[in-house]
């Protein structure tokens, strides 16, 4: 057993409002410089939609991820055999006109416009090339369905839907969908570092952040290619790749990353996830059915004294372990399994998973009216708005059950809730849902809080990344004394 | 100095070779060390991907199988001369040295075009790119050029061109090989000297760090910021 820490996430689905708060807080951190301005690290999509850049789930288009052929495992891009005839360029490589181009406005023209007939108008400047442009699309182009005849219909997760269903899912006055917040899945097979020619991506030990080495990031491109999620991003200015850093620098620090920490609708969760390092190829591999429950798996029981001593023999540090204890991710993930791998068939294994979101009854069943208990419990899951295919696609593979699992569990949660707090329906039937869905009373309780009543600190429990005492390790501070430290930066001259 | 030569002929072919050299190996080795965030080529395929391809796909192909040739001819001219003893074969080695060159021509022209067609892809493009496109497109096309009009390059490299070269490497360069040249091959060989001195300042400098080590590193990779085994050993 070979375990690692993993700083992990959780996004609760259910209760995201779609404010994007946390692509506003991510942008105005790290992504305002030039090159930088079309990136979102964090973006916050519309399901149904395209998303952003526009397909990106589509992989016989972008060629994102993995492809299991036989019993091995190869990139869909340019793996080592296919990057030699391909190195001059990038067969799969989006292009700007996938993202968008971003602009700003001529607002100079409000002030300085010549006396006229009409009111001047702010033209959109292009930020790429400094001109006149006509926009053509944005981020959130599609935002909470707009335009969705084009873009909502066309999401590559309604394969496998019945046109029924397609039909069902634009209905007018029965319009459904939710919000897909997204950052960097910090994955655990990560495509893009085991596609960077250059060596330059890597996944730190201690916490299973993926970062690009901005030195020797070479503009390949590769993992641009490579991820499916689309979450590297190529700065066409510094001709450097760079893609969402988790926050480090706030985490080692013990603060939560900014677009957790902003987050409004307290969506977000994060905390350690221990796991066994030597699982990663064999999961992997696994055949699209089996890999949810072989990703879960591979996380490991933070209480098991098995495993503290032999996490204590990988060098994790007892503070990490204490912090995995109270990891909330590992009380969705593992215990209660209600939170699901986004895209599990394209095989990174990433380690943010999300809460499949509740959604509104259909009502077509029975005329106009709603009945919530004629043939039991979980009908209306059965048959929600959001068909239960759809969210398969997104989070189980394209199978049903674990969905099916997590959605029961929490429809019987907020119905064990409502015969508490509301009472109209009896506690018996209640604790009868409780049962079908796998759940007990404490379990209903602990899940109810942490979703509902969770302070900042139930929500984001960071491990002490004791940055201190690695740097102590690796080198030795007394070396660096009178200097100006280490960094990009040149030396300073003059005796500064 | 000997007869028929002349103090230009001395500065470009015994002088500004030995300037051009010490540039490269000079400014690549200071530029790797104190900027190496600027060592690579700054790719324009995400601002524009539908020429790209037919522009640097066969410029590459081109000028890499021809330089290819160069070396060959410059390491083993003896062999490339008896190889040549065949009429046949000199025929199908020049064709197709001809065809990689019209190749890189034709590449870097699309280029040049792409460049300052796009308007995001012109956004990019630096003084320093222009003046290299402009370089090698002066190198690429005097190669035809010699190719066309003075044939048989590849017997005749081994005979002029080739012993120049090493009398280069041998720090004693003997011009005279290359003096009586005809003025498309002199140009050819001056403008390779400015184009290697020039080199380091470039974006040719992603040719240093070609990533061979992909082929044979493992997958993954990881990066500690301590020691596992150390950690927790008693200090």
């Amino acid at each position: 057993m070979q375990v690692r820490s993993q700083i992990s996430m959780v996004f609760h689905l259910d209760k995201c409002i779609g404010c994007h708060t946390c692509s506003i807080a991510c942008k105005n951190i790290w992504t305002d410089r030039s090159g930088t301005e079309y990136m979102w690290w964090n973006n916050v999509e519309t399901k149904p939609g395209t998303g952003y850049p526009a397909q990106w789930e589509d992989q016989d288009k972008f060629a994102g991820g993995w492809e299991k052929k036989g019993d091995e495992i190869s990139l869909r891009s340019t793996d080592k055999k296919r990057i030699v005839p391909n190195i001059f360029h990038n067969p799969h490589m989006p292009s700007m006109d996938d993202y968008y181009e971003p602009w700003t406005y001529d607002y100079q023209n409000l002030f300085n416009a010549p006396e006229g007939p009409d009111q001047p108008t702010a033209r959109p400047i292009s930020r790429v090339t400094g001109e006149y442009i006509d926009i053509e699309s944005g981020p959130n182009w599609d935002d909470d369905l707009g335009g969705s005849k084009i873009y909502a219909a066309n999401d590559p997760n309604l394969k496998g839907l019945s046109p029924d269903q397609r039909q069902q899912l634009s209905a007018i006055e029965r319009l459904v969908f939710f919000y897909f917040p997204r950052i960097c899945n910090h994955c655990l097979n990560p495509a893009c570092v085991a596609s960077c020619p250059s060596g330059a991506l890597y996944k730190r030990g201690e916490d299973g952040i993926v970062l690009i080495d901005q030195k020797r990031c070479r503009a390949w491109r590769s993992c641009v290619a490579a991820c499916p999620y689309k979450k590297t991003y190529y700065n066409w200015h510094t001709g450097k790749s760079e893609k969402c850093i988790l926050c480090f620098p706030r985490l080692e620090t013990g603060q939560a990353p900014a677009c957790f920490h902003s987050c409004v609708g307290r969506i977000r969760y994060l905390g350690v996830l221990l796991y066994d390092a030597e699982k990663i190829e064999h999961i992997a591999k696994l055949p699209d059915s089996e890999l949810v429950e072989g990703h879960r798996s591979m996380i490991l029981d933070p209480n098991d004294p098995e495993v503290i001593e032999s996490a204590k023999k990988c060098g994790i540090h007892d503070a990490v372990i204490d912090s995995a204890q109270k990891s909330p991710v590992y009380k969705f993930v593992k215990e209660w399994k209600v939170a699901l791998p986004p895209h599990i068939e394209y095989r990174t294994l990433p380690m943010l998973f999300y809460v499949p979101p509740m959604s509104p009854v259909m009502s077509q069943q029975n005329g106009d009216t709603v009945d919530h208990l004629n043939n039991g419990f979980f009908h209306d899951i059965e048959s929600s708005r959001v068909p239960m295919k759809f969210l398969a696609n997104l989070f189980g593979a394209g199978h049903e059950s674990k969905v099916a699992y997590a959605l029961k569990k929490q429809k019987a949660v907020r119905w064990y809730r409502r015969a508490m707090t509301v009472g109209d329906i009896d506690m018996a039937t209640a604790h009868k849902m409780l049962q079908a869905a796998d759940c007990s009373v404490e379990e209903a309780e602990a899940l109810y809080r942490l979703t509902s009543l969770c302070t900042f600190d139930d929500r984001f429990v960071i491990p002490p990344a004791q940055r201190e005492e690695a740097i102590e390790m690796m080198k030795d501070p007394h070396e660096h004394r009178q200097s100006v430290g280490f960094g990009f930066s040149s030396g300073s001259r003059r005796g500064l | 100095m000997e007869a028929g030569q002349t103090y230009l002929d001395e500065m470009l072919f015994a002088v500004l070779p030995y300037i051009a050299l010490a540039l490269f190996f000079l400014v690549s080795i200071q530029r790797y060390r104190a900027q190496r965030f600027t060592y690579s080529s700054l790719s324009s395929q995400f601002l524009e991907n539908q020429r790209h391809f037919w522009a640097l796909v066969p410029f590459h192909y081109g000028i890499l199988t021809v330089l290819t040739g160069h070396v060959i001819g410059l390491l083993i001219p003896r062999q490339v001369l008896a190889f040549n003893g065949v009429p046949l074969r000199l025929y199908i080695l020049e064709g197709t040295a001809l065809v990689f060159g019209l190749l890189t021509v034709v590449g870097l022209v699309a280029i040049l075009v792409r460049r300052w067609v796009f308007v995001k892809a012109r956004t990019v493009t630096s003084p320093s790119d222009w003046v290299l496109y402009g370089l090698l497109l002066v190198q690429a096309v005097s190669g035809v050029y010699i190719a066309v009009i003075h044939p048989w390059g590849s017997s005749w490299f081994a005979a002029a061109a080739s012993p120049y070269l090493w009398s280069i490497a041998r720090l004693n360069p003997e011009i005279n090989y290359v003096v009586a040249l005809p003025w498309a091959v002199q140009l050819h060989i001056v403008n390779a000297f400015v184009v290697i001195g020039f080199f380091p300042f470039t974006r040719l400098v992603h040719i240093l760090v070609i990533p061979n080590q992909y082929l044979w590193r493992r997958t993954q990779v990881v990066r500690w910021n301590w020691s596992p085994h150390s950690r927790r050993l008693p200090r």
